[in-house]
């Protein structure tokens, strides 16, 4: 009973984290870009939507401002800073992103205020579905069919288009593809762009399960690299099936750990050490993966 | 002639006077009656220990580690740990420093080193949130408020780090003796094995250096270095929090060595005096000074090259074309910076 609702829990966080690292993953494969600042996005996307949903009582307007505002602020972020980055090491993409994330965050708490916002379900999804017998939140339902739905396209994208060649092209050898006439930094910025409005999506639909405050990027960015180390860098297969395992990983974890716990050790020593090994579980995860297969475990073939 | 010249050439013989300027602030700010600066300079310095520390694994080694707050948290975490035990001196305290910042400096980071790149920048960081999460869950300890250290680390002889002045003095041998060893460093053979790390694994393997061991000591000793100064703050401070492990602290250190000028000796001292200058500086005028301060780092990763060390060698350059003896130098100071 409790054990499936957690599953689906788990679910609902593993399609969220793909959703932001899907983008982040792929500009990272062509550009080899790294991008502090795609957790802002997430946050900038729930405020967004977050203010937009309170201001007109509409969700889905909320929703759709999140997506065109994201994209929007990726598109700027792009040609401002980001294709200026491109040629220049890792440790100018570390500084130039982390200081994204200061501005991102104070800009936040200035224009929306240091308190967090609360987002209420929209109508039509408040309630329970009945899933095979067992009741579960219709809102927490909808978000993994739209987290995998949005992993169908973005398969159906990158296996069945042009365009997806082309990007898949790019992972591989992205000089190569120049070389042949494709506009590569073009395509980057159509990807990054994508990956923003992606993030945009994750942060809107998050808002009425999270809270909405400032900083609230960071946390689940770092969750995100995790993903994108246990996946293997560069494949968006992998960061989708490392996705749904880091969510339900996580989740069980803070769930039954400490339960489980007590059962074995003292009760004292349960209740202290339960919650802390419950938040460390992924990171064991992926120091275990990384012991054994450092390249990842669905690494893009190269 | 030619040892007088490279000493009083500017990216040298600035940052001396600066340090040793350092050393008379606190009579002179006893003297003018503003005893502020002494806890603030002595800030600085304990965060150009950690700067310089970080600058061994960044800018020698050209590992970007992500995750440096874990070992400045775990250093303060020693103090206000121990101090809660009972135990108060100095000495076993900086044992314990040792000794857990070291095995968790190299348990981490052999798994670290098993990746490059972006993945490593990844890792480090995971495991500094990992030390984040570990402290905030611990309610026993503070939790996320953290915990105020009772009793501040004794020294011996009546000297209590907890009073700022023995404080500065430690904090300023600490770190003079760190630059020394950094100095001496770009020139030992482990120093030299490391830079050459840097910019070409695969060579210095071929040339017979157990490359990626280097790298691992390296990191260890960062690893001990931090968390030294995180045992300075926590007597600075009287205050342990999981903050200080926080990847915010671990950006700012990034920035600290960058600004400064990676790879040098002095950059990491110059970087920290102006980013906590600049910080202190902006938040008297606004509230919102990261508003101002992100983008400041931005243009520094989209236009900054070698820093504040940069600026100051190129300052040698221009003195040095003064002097008629001094192009020949001009050229080595020129093939020196290059070298960085």
């Amino acid at each position: 009973m409790l054990l499936f609702a957690q599953l689906l829990n788990g679910l609902q966080y593993g399609v969220l984290l793909f959703l932001l690292a899907a983008g982040l993953t792929l500009v990272f494969g062509i550009m080899s870009f790294v991008n502090l600042a795609h957790g802002s996005l997430y946050m900038m996307g729930a405020y967004i939507a977050a203010s937009v949903a309170n201001a007109t009582g509409s969700f889905l307007l909320g929703l759709l401002a999140a997506l065109l505002g994201c994209l929007a602020i990726g598109v700027l972020l792009e040609r401002v800073a980001v294709a200026r980055l491109y040629d220049k090491n890792h440790l100018n993409h570390v500084l130039a992103t982390f200081g994204m994330i200061m501005f991102f965050n104070e800009l936040a708490s200035m224009l929306w205020g240091k308190q967090p916002l609360f987002v209420s379900v929209p109508p039509m999804l408040d309630g329970v579905i009945n899933l095979f017998g067992l009741p579960y939140p219709l809102y927490r339902f909808a978000v993994i069919v739209v987290g995998l739905a949005v992993a169908v396209g973005c398969y159906w994208m990158i296996h069945r288009t042009r365009l997806g060649m082309l990007i898949r092209a790019g992972a591989n050898n992205a000089a190569m593809v120049g070389a042949l006439g494709i506009n590569i930094r073009f395509l980057n910025a159509l990807l990054f762009a994508v990956g923003a409005a992606l993030a945009g999506l994750a942060g809107a639909v998050a808002g009425p399960i999270l809270s909405v405050q400032a900083g609230m990027g960071e946390p689940v960015l770092i969750a995100t690299f995790v993903v994108i180390v246990i996946g293997g860098i560069g494949s968006v297969k992998g960061a989708f099936y490392s996705a749904l395992i880091v969510g339900v990983v996580d989740t069980m974890g803070r769930a039954f750990l400490p339960m489980l716990l007590r059962e074995m050790v003292s009760r004292q020593l349960a209740d202290a050490a339960g919650p802390a090994l419950a938040s460390l579980l992924i990171y064991l995860l992926m120091a275990a993966v990384l012991a054994l297969r450092p390249q990842g475990l669905f690494v893009a073939r190269r | 002639m030619k040892t007088t010249s490279s000493l009083f050439r500017p990216s040298l013989g600035i940052p001396l006077l600066l340090l040793l300027a350092l050393l008379a602030v606190p009579p002179v700010a006893a003297a003018l009656g503003a005893q502020f600066y002494v806890g603030f300079l002595a800030r600085v310095l304990i965060y150009a220990l950690a700067a310089s520390a970080l600058n061994l694994v960044l800018g020698y080694a050209g590992l970007i580690g992500f995750g440096h707050a874990l070992f400045i948290g775990l250093g303060a975490y020693c103090v206000s740990l121990s101090s809660l035990a009972g135990l108060e001196s100095a000495w076993p305290q900086l044992l314990l420093v040792l000794v857990s910042c070291g095995c968790i400096g190299a348990l981490t980071g052999a798994i670290s080193l098993r990746t490059r790149g972006i993945g490593f920048i990844m890792i480090t960081l995971a495991f500094s949130q990992m030390g984040y999460f570990v402290f905030v869950s611990l309610k026993q300890y503070g939790g996320d408020d953290g915990m105020s250290i009772i009793a501040t680390s004794r020294l011996g002889a009546g000297i209590d780090l907890g009073s700022v002045l023995p404080l500065f003095y430690a904090a300023w041998g600490v770190l003079a003796v760190t630059l020394l060893w950094m100095h001496r460093l770009r020139h030992a053979p482990f120093g030299m094995a490391l830079r050459g790390s840097r910019q070409n694994l695969a060579r210095i393997s071929a040339l017979g250096f157990p490359a990626r061991r280097l790298q691992l000591i390296a990191y260890v000793l960062s690893a001990i270095l931090c968390g030294l100064a995180g045992f300075l703050l926590a007597n600075l401070n009287a205050y342990a929090s999981p903050g200080l492990m926080s990847w915010q602290v671990s950006g700012e250190l990034i920035v600290m060595v960058v600004l400064g000028g990676m790879g040098s000796v002095f950059g990491p001292l110059l970087g920290a005096l102006a980013f906590i200058c600049l910080e202190e500086v902006m938040k008297s005028y606004t509230e919102h000074w990261m508003l101002i301060f992100g983008p400041m780092i931005i243009l520094i990763a989209l236009t900054g090259r070698d820093g504040l060390m940069g600026a100051l060698h190129w300052l040698d350059v221009r003195c040095c074309q003064r002097g008629a003896s001094g192009r020949i130098d001009a050229t080595a100071i020129v093939a020196n910076g290059a070298k960085q």
